[in-house]
């Protein structure tokens, strides 16, 4: 489904990533962990298409697409859906329309026909249980005055109406209480299937409790220097970041490139 | 004028002698009780001329001749503390009279294992916790700009310490209650508290301070310093019921990290005259703060609230809403601060103070 192929991205001339390859097949879950710093996010908005970061080199295949050719919302249309660490609140949009819009502009796309708002209203109301959303919150203006959880929890929203084939989650997990991480890891595993993928973007092993990834990829200085099963995960909590520092990004960029789990030690 | 002021303030000297007479305290400790010390003095009681302290004049507190408090010979039991107890933290509580600990009112048992609350003097005294004390004590809230402040960090006597290991969640709420008896003496009371939450972690933390006997003057000065590590959750609540004549000037320091969230709300009602400070530092990506609080004062009360937000990385939130309500002849201060720092980009900082005045 995804396929990156030794991206570099920099922003401000500065580089951020260097050289990241990584392969993404439909029905996995791969988390992307690694310290402050080490590229995670500006993956994430690479990928999703964030203006201000220029991509040097490498290329990114979407299902058979090249990615980096398309705009931001030629993406989303596509099927890729980013969850942002930092949703952004928009005052005057009603969450509503807001995600009513964006679905019929899916639709389009597909080629099929537009919901009327008292149709999209239902799908909205089942759509809004997988995230335990009061029905208040939809009349609302976008994230406005939401808490840092019930954004988190509108950004899964968001990905339950539009029904990615590609769900990037970057840090959705940062800053939630353990009740607002339980509904937003229960959403996703919902959400999951054998025909999409998703990738998330964490700096905390906590999330992995709640969605058991199929792969995870450590980040460091903008390299893949470690692949492997779930157990990496543990380790990397159990360690932090430092053992894995020294080693030797090209040996885990052949492993990720290949897609299989490195044997866990 | 200087003259009586500097009597005044070295009268707390022969109380910073007994401090540095217990041998409890390792030595670090000791040096930074000193040079805490050394600061009130320079800094000495502030006055009406200073800009921090304009509507807030506390030269009645200079003025006091406080004593250091007895120990508590009151007869308190379960019964008498149940009044301003919470059953939610019949298992999960510290009680402390005239700032000393009183392990016989006090429970810990519905705290979960690695969580550790204690008394914050027989914490320095154990070697595993003085530690962790150390990387803090003295570093959030900052005594080189407030006098209350550095006497606080020279003299305190006891308090609570509150650590929470990472990925622990705490139910119940930890209940620090801090009662005065003024019955035996004029007091001035030092209570210091340390709450560290780890990486993950979670609590609740009650700080509660009245008055159970007596009606006499006496001084609160608490300071508490708050550490809320990567993502973890730290909600507090002061509630502020101190007896009719007493004083309170109290400074609360949190430091948030990484995606940290800090919920705070104040209830001040009683004291004839009460200050709350409240500054949050957030320096970290993601922080998350909401600083809430209630005053309601009625004839002859005084309650003032300073609050600092500093908001010095990106992407960091802070909602304030201050609300009083003023009766007879009262009076109430808000002054809100809201620092942006450079390359604080992207800072989402809301402030509120609603006030309802009841008498003309």
């Amino acid at each position: 489904m995804l396929e990156i192929r030794n991206l570099s991205a920099t922003i401000d001339n500065k580089p951020i990533l260097r050289g990241i390859s990584l392969t993404v097949n439909k029905g996995e879950v791969h988390a992307i962990m690694g310290p402050n710093g080490s590229g995670k996010s500006t993956l994430a908005k690479v990928l999703a298409g964030h203006p201000a970061y220029e991509v040097t080199s490498g290329e990114v295949l979407f299902e058979g697409m090249n990615l980096l050719e398309l705009e931001p919302d030629e993406r989303a249309r596509a099927g890729v859906f980013l969850a942002f660490q930092y949703p952004v609140e928009v005052p005057g949009v009603s969450n509503a329309q807001f995600l009513r819009l964006a679905y019929n502009e899916k639709r389009k796309h597909l080629g099929e026909e537009e919901l009327d708002p008292l149709e999209f209203k239902d799908l909205l109301n089942e759509r809004a249980k997988i995230v335990e959303m009061e029905p208040a919150l939809m009349s609302r203006s976008v994230n406005e005055g939401f808490s840092g959880g019930e954004k988190k929890r509108n950004e899964i929203l968001q990905m339950a109406v539009l029904d990615p084939k590609l769900a990037v989650l970057d840090e959705t997990d940062s800053g939630l209480d353990i009740d607002a991480l339980r509904i937003v890891s229960e959403g996703v595993n919902k959400l999951a299937t054998s025909e999409n993928a998703i990738i998330l973007v964490t700096h905390y092993q906590r999330l992995l409790n709640y969605i058991v990834p199929d792969f995870v990829h450590v980040l460091y200085q903008g390299r893949i220097v470690r692949s492997g099963g779930k157990e990496l995960a543990l380790q990397l909590e159990e360690k932090g970041y430092d053992w894995l520092k020294d080693a030797q990004p090209q040996e885990a960029e052949m492993l990720a490139t290949a897609g299989a789990p490195a044997a866990g030690n | 004028m200087t003259s009586q002021a500097t009597k005044i303030e070295s009268a707390y000297a022969h109380y910073l002698s007994a401090r540095l007479e217990d041998k409890g305290d390792p030595a670090w400790v000791a040096r930074l009780r000193e040079s805490a010390f050394d600061r009130f003095e320079q800094l000495g009681f502030p006055t009406v001329d200073e800009e921090e302290w304009k509507y807030t004049n506390v030269a009645v507190i200079a003025k006091t001749d406080f004593e250091a408090p007895p120990p508590a010979n009151i007869n308190l039991n379960q019964e008498s503390i149940e009044r301003v107890a919470y059953p939610e933290s019949s298992g999960s509580r510290l009680v402390f009279v005239n700032g000393i600990y009183a392990p016989e009112l006090s429970a810990t048992q519905a705290l979960p294992a690695g969580v550790v609350v204690m008394d914050f003097s027989a914490a320095l005294a154990d070697a595993d916790y003085a530690g962790r004390i150390r990387e803090h004590l003295g570093r959030i809230a900052d005594y080189n700009e407030n006098a209350f402040t550095a006497l606080n960090t020279a003299l305190f006597t006891g308090g609570g310490f509150v650590y929470v290991p990472r990925n622990v969640q705490v139910e119940a709420p930890i209940h620090l209650m801090f009662l005065a008896d003024s019955s035996q003496a004029v007091v001035a009371t030092f209570p210091r508290v340390l709450v560290m939450l780890e990486r993950d972690a979670a609590a609740t933390v009650i700080e509660s301070y009245e008055s159970i006997a007596g009606d006499k003057v006496y001084w609160t000065d608490p300071v508490v310093e708050l550490f809320v590590d990567e993502n973890a959750r730290l909600t507090l609540y002061k509630i502020q019921r101190e007896g009719a004549r007493a004083f309170h000037v109290a400074n609360t320091g949190a430091h948030l990290m990484r995606s940290a969230f800090f919920d705070c709300t104040t209830i001040n009602l009683g004291a004839q005259l009460a200050r709350h400070n409240v500054v949050v530092t957030m320096d970290h990506e993601g922080a998350e703060c909401w600083i809430d609080g209630l005053y309601i004062v009625g004839e002859g009360q005084h309650t003032d609230t300073h609050s600092v937000i500093d908001h010095a990385s990106p992407h960091c939130v802070s909602h304030q809403t201050y609300k009083g309500i003023l009766d007879g002849k009262s009076r109430a201060v808000f002054n809100g601060k809201v620092f942006v720092r450079r390359d604080a980009r992207l800072t989402d900082a809301k402030q509120t103070n609603k006030n309802l005045i009841l008498s003309r």
